[in-house]
């Protein structure tokens, strides 16, 4: 059996959003800019691409910059707003200990360029406390950026509570909706959400497009100086092969959103129940409040990256957040901001059901991580010393 | 492009040696659980040869499979050729390893190490004269 379990690192494209992109690689090749008709065609095919995906997340369409995927978005929207912050002499930013590195890395900069930065805990279950970010807010405070779904855990986040606050507070309120994007009903106007990161691959989409949603009147800084594509926010001659066909995938994912939720919720449930069967281990995030098709665990005394050949070689495809997986020295951040320690956040496993997962996958899923951490148990030492007593179980 | 050679692959799918000795002449144990690497070996040492090595580790799949190839690599061999086994030699007999995995071979040599010094340890007079 063939098990494609790492639908958040990618997905699939949809043979819509192959189709949306053949067609204009083939026919729509003129540049936007040209005046004559091929370019004005192609034109026209980018702005009903753009007008297509404002409408699923209830944004105007000169709203949305088309960017090279979620990674951009998330480096101009904060730039934009620190800033816009400092011009007011704002110079602190609002973030949480899980963002994506996207998020974290920049404001590392960021910080290495003055701001101040402070980053909220996530706690054990994943999720970021409202009344914690309405106390970190300050006089200076020009940005909070806290994602909408973690890409590692699944965890949603109150982004709406968040968003309200923020507008009343008069601060910015990004939020990295990366992995959220086609799969959660999002509304920026009722959320109250100032930008929005959101990257194609995640929702049957092509790698190397994605989108930043900014709200009308929150200024927005370059990353990239040129031409005046992207009303001047963004040079360079427009992807519309791509663009056009991130919308067809979005237009898509989104309008089965409801039912694909219904489907998959049983399932992860059954997983996690599954999963849950092996001793020592742990669901790492909330059991609720959280992605419908991710699950991840940790599993005492083994490692990630063993687990995930030895899956791998049973038709599974799995991520983790061990060191050896996340090419240094530490594990995952995430599983670390959630509390794991070192020796616990080695063994784990992240399995994201795509839209197509049956119950059977489900199953073989289970049987075959039991069968992999039993045996990879059974020569750890680590393993040898919580049962023979000589350590204590953590999980 | 795989991730590892194939010998790499063969020894993590089917570890040699792999379990406890319980009457080992020497045992080592390095790494740790907060970088997510340890080995454990177990020498049986008889007329000063290893007669029988096993190991048991925590890891991802090239320290599985350095473990396994130096296993292989000392047993029959007499300490003072054990003694000389480097990182490099165990990282070329599994047609090398991905540079920032180099270290899954270090902690093989090291574990190695480990029991030949446990084992000197509990004799002495076993240890060559330098």
């Amino acid at each position: 059996m063939k098990i494609y379990a790492d639908n958040a690192a990618t997905t699939k494209m949809s043979p819509a959003a192959i189709r949306a992109m053949m067609s204009c690689l083939e026919e729509t090749y003129g540049n936007p800019s040209s005046l004559y008709a091929l370019g004005q065609e192609a034109k026209e095919t980018l702005e009903k691409a753009r007008a297509a995906i404002a409408a699923v997340i209830n944004a105007e369409p000169q709203e949305i910059i088309i960017t090279s995927g979620g990674s951009e978005a998330d480096n101009q929207a904060l730039r934009s707003a620190a800033l816009a912050g400092k011009k007011k002499g704002k110079t602190h930013l609002i973030s949480t200990a899980f963002e994506h590195h996207a998020v974290l890395h920049t404001l590392k900069k960021l910080e290495d360029e003055g701001f101040a930065v402070t980053l909220l805990p996530v706690h054990e279950n994943g999720l970021v406390r409202l009344e914690e970010v309405a106390a970190a807010i300050r006089e200076d405070t020009c940005l909070v950026s806290v994602m909408t779904a973690n890409n590692e855990i699944g965890t949603v986040q109150p982004i709406g509570e968040i968003g309200a606050l923020c507008r009343e507070k008069g601060v910015t309120f990004h939020t990295d909706a990366v992995q959220a994007v086609g799969h959660l009903p999002l509304d920026v106007k009722a959320q109250q959400i100032d930008m929005l990161s959101a990257s194609a691959h995640k929702f049957h989409g092509p790698k190397g497009v994605g989108f930043l949603y900014v709200r009308k009147g929150v200024p927005l800084t370059n990353l990239i100086e040129g031409g005046a594509q992207e009303r001047g926010k963004r040079a360079g001659t427009e992807n519309v092969a791509a663009a056009v066909s991130m919308a067809a995938a979005l237009k898509e994912t989104a309008g089965s959103m409801a039912e694909t939720e219904a489907r998959l919720r049983p399932l992860r449930d059954r997983l996690i129940a599954g999963l849950g069967e092996i001793p020592h281990s742990a669901l790492n995030g909330d059991a609720v409040h959280r992605l419908p098709g991710n699950v991840n665990f940790c599993f005492e005394g083994i490692e990630g990256e063993s687990l995930l050949l030895l899956l791998d070689d049973r038709g599974i495809c799995a991520s983790s957040g061990s060191a050896c997986t996340s090419g240094s020295l530490d594990p995952s951040h995430v599983l670390l901001a959630i509390g794991r320690v070192h020796d616990v956040a080695h063994g784990s496993l992240r399995l994201t059901l795509g839209e197509d997962a049956t119950e059977e996958q489900v199953d073989y899923i289970i049987q075959n991580v039991k069968e992999v951490v039993e045996y990879l148990r059974s020569f750890s030492p680590i393993w040898r010393d919580l049962t023979s007593g000589k350590a204590a179980f953590i999980l | 492009m795989a991730l590892y050679s194939e010998k790499v692959m063969e020894h993590f799918r089917h570890p040699r040696n792999v379990g406890v000795i319980e009457d080992a002449s020497g045992v080592g144990e390095v790494g740790n659980a907060k970088c997510g690497d340890i080995m454990k070996m177990y020498l049986k040492i008889e007329d000063d040869t290893v007669v029988d090595a096993k190991f048991e580790t925590f890891g991802c799949g090239s320290a599985i499979a350095s473990s396994s190839m130096a296993t292989e690599l000392i047993i029959g061999k007499p300490l003072s050729d054990v003694a000389k086994l480097t990182n490099k030699a165990v990282a070329e007999a599994l047609d090398g390893l991905p540079a920032y995995k180099m270290h899954c071979s270090v902690l093989a040599e090291e574990a190695i190490q480990s029991a030949l010094e446990d084992y000197y340890g509990k004799h002495p007079e076993k240890r060559p004269q330098a």
